[in-house]
């Protein structure tokens, strides 16, 4: 149990009469990289929101770190050590990139209540850290979110997943976005994750990508988990067939 | 520059790409309306705007007119600094004008003398009470706490309802001009204490509202509260996800708006050495007018105290230069509608242009 990260028993979630997310079992090790997919409104997004809180689930338990949580809110979740990339990147445009990536927990030189003054040099030496250990390239610190690509927009949103001691980072299509080169800069970010041994859930439709990046797949169908393998033992059609339902039942991991 | 298994990572610096303050264009934009000033009248009256050309008094510029320029938008110039903020954080507020009047009508009604020349004051409206002759703490606190209240009002109206600010602060305006009108029955309320008096003597004003800017400057860009304000009038979602707790930041930036304005209608009042119910109208939208040429995006997240004080400044110049070149006030508001506009066209061709090249 001790390297288990995160533990899911029964996770379910019924929106009224829609069994969104069915008996979910789940577990990631440390400094293991999952992949998640599954067709449109096969409970993928459905089973990230349960973990990270942002909605409550309907029955089931969540083990993390060791222990057994019940978020009350995506706070509390990001508190305990889960950070989430959203799809819709949670960025605010009109600041920096020190500021994004401290957004809502700034570094305070003397607290005085709302008006605390910042620390904004160990925030940009933070930044700058986070930055390398990411391997992101952003050619100016100082320069709003507004005036950079999508590859770096979201490369920032990484970077904030990684600046702050994460337990695990949880991805939600990172790339569905982004052009060639821009995916490729993201995919060597989620690369120096893994050497650095951080857990990581990437949620992808992109098949090539999983493989690249991943060492185990879990396929959701219609809310439920159909399949569970690793990238050795299987390949791209085997995982079609699970994900369209051409393959049925649980496939479970070789031991 | 370190190295990483893929790739190099960090920054690359590029000086050239480094963003152009957007007060600088509004600087530029104040020195071009002085020079035409300047120009034209050495042209057209052989006088100078900016220069002292006459020999009874001494210095380079003139003085006195420079002294006018900034203080006849200082009271305005107090407004546009809480509405700065505001705006910034991705809300408007159209009650500070009308906050200035109830303000200006009730805090005065605690600042009057009891004896004006050996008689009662005709005009107390407490002498009954005897509230008269009260220390300038009195209304002064008095003042904050209306300004308080009203920013209150507003903020928890626009937090906890979810009506748009436009709505909430029309309301506000709305109501506080009622209270203004209804507080004396419509009466001015006259002879202020001398302390009272002394707040908006001579350049007062002038000092008042450059320190607030400077104080306000200094939050905007040092504090947890200003970084805040810009987050959520940029993305207020992301700031929502980041923890920031949305509701009670602009609950605090209103009130900081309504007590700003309510420190412009002491003041005022103490300027005029009275309070009218009619003082004030039209103050929000000059202060807002102030802040959009000073380069505050409407739209929230971008703009700052400095640029709307050299907004106010603009405002300045262009009345005292109408003033100078003994024009009427009928074109200065034409023109003053014109620079608003063109202001905003200008701004936008600029983001536009910086996107294109980003």
């Amino acid at each position: 149990m001790s390297d288990i990260v995160l533990k899911t028993e029964n996770l379910t979630k019924r929106y009224g009469g829609v069994h969104a997310l069915e008996g979910a079992n789940f577990e990631l090790r440390k400094g293991e990289h999952v992949a998640i997919m599954g067709d449109n409104g096969a409970g993928k997004s459905t089973f990230v929101r349960q973990i990270t809180a942002v909605e409550q689930r309907t029955s089931g338990q969540i083990w993390f770190d060791g222990k057994e949580v019940n978020f009350a809110g995506p706070i509390e979740a990001r508190t305990a050590g889960i950070e989430t990339v959203f799809q819709n990147l949670a960025l605010a445009d009109d600041l920096d990139v020190p500021s994004n990536l401290f957004l809502g927990r700034e570094k305070l030189l003397f607290n005085l209540g709302p008006f605390s003054i910042l620390d904004r040099k160990y925030m940009r030496k933070a930044t700058e850290a986070a930055l390398v250990r990411t391997a992101v390239k952003i050619p100016n610190l100082s320069n709003t979110i507004r005036h950079m690509s999508g590859g770096q927009r979201q490369c920032v949103a990484i970077a904030r997943t990684a600046t702050f001691a994460s337990k695990l980072i949880i991805m939600d299509e990172p790339t569905a976005a982004l052009g060639v080169q821009e995916t490729a800069q993201v995919e060597n970010i989620i690369r120096t994750l893994k050497d650095n041994g951080e857990p990581l859930i990437l949620i992808s439709h992109n098949m090539r990508q999983v493989f690249d990046l991943c060492d185990r797949i879990v396929v959701f169908r219609r809310g439920r988990i159909v399949a569970n393998l690793r990238k050795e033992n299987t390949d791209g059609q085997d995982i079609v067939s699970y994900i369209t339902g051409a393959k049925t039942g649980e496939a479970e991991l070789a031991a | 520059m370190a190295q990483t298994s893929h790739g190099v990572g960090g920054l690359t610096y590029d000086a050239k790409k480094r963003a152009w303050p957007a007060e600088f264009n509004v600087f530029l934009a104040l020195v071009i309306l002085v020079v035409i000033f300047e120009l034209i009248g050495r042209i057209f009256l052989g006088d100078s705007f900016l220069f002292n050309t006459r020999s009874d008094v001494s210095g380079i510029f003139n003085e006195a007119r420079l002294q006018i320029i900034i203080l006849q938008v200082s009271i305005v110039g107090i407004i546009a600094i809480g509405v700065t903020q505001v705006i910034i954080c991705g809300g408007i507020d159209l009650s500070s004008g009308s906050i200035v009047g109830a303000t200006a009508m009730i805090a005065m009604s605690f600042a009057q003398v009891a004896t004006v020349n050996g008689n009662p004051n005709p005009k107390a409206m407490f002498l009954a009470q005897g509230w008269t002759d009260l220390p300038v703490i009195v209304p002064l606190l008095v003042a904050i706490g209306c300004g308080l209240l009203a920013g209150l009002v507003n903020g928890s109206l626009i937090a906890y309802t979810r009506i748009p600010p436009f709505i909430a602060t029309l309301g506000m305006m709305v109501t506080a001009r009622g209270i203004a009108k209804w507080w004396s029955k419509g009466q001015p309320i006259s002879f202020p204490t001398d302390s009272f008096a002394a707040i908006g003597k001579g350049l007062m004003p002038v000092i008042i509202f450059l320190s607030l800017a400077v104080l306000f400057q200094l939050i905007m860009t040092y504090t947890r509260y200003g970084k805040h304000c810009y987050a959520i009038g940029s993305n207020e979602d992301a700031a929502r996800m980041s923890g920031i707790k949305i509701a009670n930041h602009k609950i605090l930036v209103y009130v900081i708006a309504g007590i700003l304005a309510s420190l412009a209608a002491v003041v005022l009042s103490s300027k005029n050495l009275t309070a009218q119910a009619g003082m004030g109208v039209m103050y929000e939208l000059d202060a807002i007018a102030m802040a959009v040429i000073g380069g505050v995006s409407l739209s929230g997240g971008r703009g700052s105290i400095i640029g709307t004080v050299i907004g106010s400044l603009i405002f300045g110049v262009i009345i005292s230069g109408f003033t100078f070149l003994r024009l009427d006030a009928y074109y200065q508001e034409m023109v003053k509608g014109v620079i608003i506009v063109g202001a905003v066209v200008l701004d936008q061709w600029r983001q536009r242009l910086r996107a294109l090249r980003a």
